[in-house]
């Protein structure tokens, strides 16, 4: 097997200093948002006692998911031995490691007592699904770190196929609670399934092989390195079986509530008469982030790099839009405490609940995803994390 | 000999006063069970523990809850120093820790008044997902927020099928009350004001405000004293539980829905 040469990226272009300020801007805003929510409270947020998780936990749950999805690409180099995908692990692991930290960035600022986190990590409910993933999310860092490790250090490269493999089956049980984080609450109708959890494991293939797959292009462009068509063709169509499963999954996941006749008024509210939630589903989780990614990817349109390009960045979008449905779309269905009867109080029972994000949680969200990938661009400016040509002539060479 | 005699000549020394009446009281504890009962159910000393020997809960007779009265609702947010929705700045914010349903059959148009509140489920869904354990039963069925290690995750508003507790959005104002503590950041609900059993009243600021009424919709009591009010009442009445298919056993019964 031909060996593949790894090395940094140089860095020190206007260029490189222009994109690491630029989304240090974004994590500052991201950081004065927090500042300004934690000052003066929940108020200030579109979030009330209807919608108590709003944009926020959106893009944390996203980027959660995101994150051990794109461990994925280093999954299948070291678990189900497929060479090609070799040079691609580390890339694949550091991703991973910051879209979590992003994540769980977001998630413990928008608490409403942020100031306590040391709480949250010195007392522990076993019985809380939130308190398992405290415990999934540390394992998913030491775990994928060691990993890291055995691919960067050639004296401890023999153990890298056993790290591999324990951070794939840890990626699994880890997006398996955050999937039960809602699949284990009874008191919403969307929720309490089974279903969500395998869900969530398929959504985070895709999401996270869209991600690797607009990183690692522009990685490539941006640093003049070649990167040829071997890889990106077996990506793309990777991509495309990961859409289609999650299609596959939302499709069963909708039809098995609809034939249900508990169900049926709460599935109408997402399917039909929801509105904003309703053209979200559609347009934005459907069309955009299924099928239109689908018609690219196994079309001709599949073979130009613009193209799965645009057909990751749409997977992403329509990604969050999902998240969007599921945790906002959910809550914003009045519990159903007497059904059969109409409901009125002063505490909004039985009506629909709207939600209007303000500016502070959109960028709280949006630092979120900056910091993961200011993490990123700082790692593979001072780890060798790229290899220096993934031409296909060097790739074809990894597979005889 | 003479040594024996001069002591039982000797007045009780204070040590031995103290030994027999301890002695007493031990014997009392032991001889008479129902006796102690029913102090604990009267009131609960700060040094001790709440006992399971006594399950707290309310019955609310639907048919007596007269529309448009919400007396119960002024008498929480007075004991419990929360600003009433109707006050507040963001109504859709505002923590409502018991609130006024009303329901209508949409084929028969019956309507039907209830006060919703948290319902101290005997397995409560809040206390399950509480990452931190802030989140607690106390052993005499009183669910309660610990505002010392509440994180503010509203988890627990997620998992709560009743909408019972609220999460504090804004900087608290001074109705603050010395025996509720409050904290913008955490969630709250309905406490059975705790400090008033704890104070031995044997009822709730919002079951004194019903009966003060004329209304009596509400009874607040023992649920495992069968001497109890509630308890005869349970045993006459029928009634049922909001959701009894979670099979949550809950504190709170509802006659006439």
């Amino acid at each position: 097997m031909a060996s593949i040469t790894f090395r940094e990226v140089e860095g020190g272009s206007l260029k490189y200093w222009l994109l690491f300020g630029g989304i240090g801007l974004f994590v500052l805003f991201g950081f004065l948002s927090y500042l300004y929510m934690h000052h003066h409270g929940h108020v200030v947020t579109g979030m009330d006692n209807q919608i108590v998780w709003g944009l926020p936990h959106v893009f944390a749950v996203f980027l959660i998911v995101a994150a051990s999805g794109a461990l994925n690409v280093a999954s299948i180099a070291s678990v189900f031995n497929k060479p090609m995908y070799k040079p691609l692990a580390p890339l694949s692991a550091i991703l991973a490691l910051a879209l979590l930290a992003g994540g769980l960035l977001v998630l413990v600022l928008d608490l409403g007592r942020s100031d306590r986190l040391i709480v949250a990590m010195t007392h522990f409910n076993f019985k809380s699904m939130f308190t398992w993933n405290v415990f999934l999310y540390s394992g998913f860092f030491v775990l994928v770190g060691i990993y890291l490790w055995t691919m960067l250090d050639r004296n401890v490269k023999a153990y890298s196929k056993a790290a591999g493999t324990a951070a794939f089956i840890w990626r699994l049980t880890l997006t398996t609670g955050t999937g039960s984080l809602f699949g284990f609450l009874i008191a919403r109708q969307l929720y309490g399934s089974s279903m969500l959890a395998p869900m969530f494991i398929i959504m985070s293939f895709a999401y996270g092989l869209a991600i690797y797959l607009i990183v690692l292009a522009a990685a490539y462009a941006w640093t003049g390195r070649p990167l040829g068509n071997a890889v990106m063709m077996r990506l793309k169509t990777l991509l495309a079986v990961f859409v289609a499963a999650v299609l596959y999954f939302v499709v069963v996941y909708h039809l098995t509530n609809l034939y249900f006749a508990k169900m049926g008024p709460v599935e109408a509210f997402i399917l039909r008469d929801g509105g904003i939630f309703t053209s979200l589903f559609w347009v934005g989780q459907i069309l955009v982030g299924n099928v239109i990614p689908l018609v690219i990817l196994l079309t001709g349109l599949g073979k130009q790099r613009s193209w799965i390009m645009i057909a990751s960045a749409l997977v992403i979008l329509g990604g969050i839009v999902q998240m969007y449905v599921t945790i906002i779309g959910a809550q914003a269905y009045p519990l159903d405490m007497f059904p059969g009867m109409t409901v009125k109080s002063s505490f909004y029972d039985g009506v629909i609940h709207s939600y209007t994000p303000s500016t502070p949680e959109l960028f709280l969200g949006l630092g979120g995803v900056a910091v993961a990938l200011l993490m990123t661009t700082f790692a593979v400016k001072v780890l060798r994390l790229l290899p220096a040509s993934l031409d296909d002539t060097t790739v074809a060479a990894l597979e005889h | 000999m003479s040594d024996t005699k001069m002591s039982d000549n000797t007045p009780d020394s204070p040590e031995r006063r103290r030994f027999i009446s301890t002695a007493t009281v031990a014997a009392g504890v032991t001889l008479v069970p129902g006796v102690m009962l029913v102090e604990v159910a009267q009131g609960r000393p700060e040094d001790q523990p709440a006992s399971s020997a006594v399950r707290w809960g309310m019955l609310i007779d639907a048919t007596k809850c007269a529309s448009g009265c919400d007396d119960c609702v002024s008498a929480c947010s007075t004991e419990n120093g929360w600003t009433p929705v109707a006050e507040s700045k963001h109504p859709t914010q505002a923590p409502q820790w018991i609130r006024k349903l009303e329901l209508q059959d949409p084929l028969t148009q019956g309507q039907t008044n209830l006060p919703m509140l948290c319902q101290h489920c005997a397995e409560p869904p809040c206390v399950d997902v509480c990452p931190t354990g802030a989140s607690f039963k106390r052993d005499d069925g009183i669910v309660l927020v610990n505002r010392h290690i509440c994180i503010g995750c509203r988890y627990c508003m997620m998992a709560c099928p009743y909408k019972a507790r609220s999460l504090v959005h804004e900087p608290l104002n001074d109705t603050q009350k010395p025996d509720v503590p409050r904290g913008i950041g955490c969630v709250e609900a309905c406490t059975f004001c705790v400090q008033k059993v704890d104070r031995g009243d044997g009822t709730t600021a919002c079951a004194e405000a019903c009966a003060k009424s004329g209304n009596n919709a509400i009874l607040f009591g023992d649920m495992n004293d069968p001497e109890s009010e509630i308890s005869k009442r349970l045993r006459e009445l029928p009634t049922k539980q909001v959701r009894a298919d979670l099979n949550l056993n809950l504190g709170v019964r509802y006659h006439g829905i």
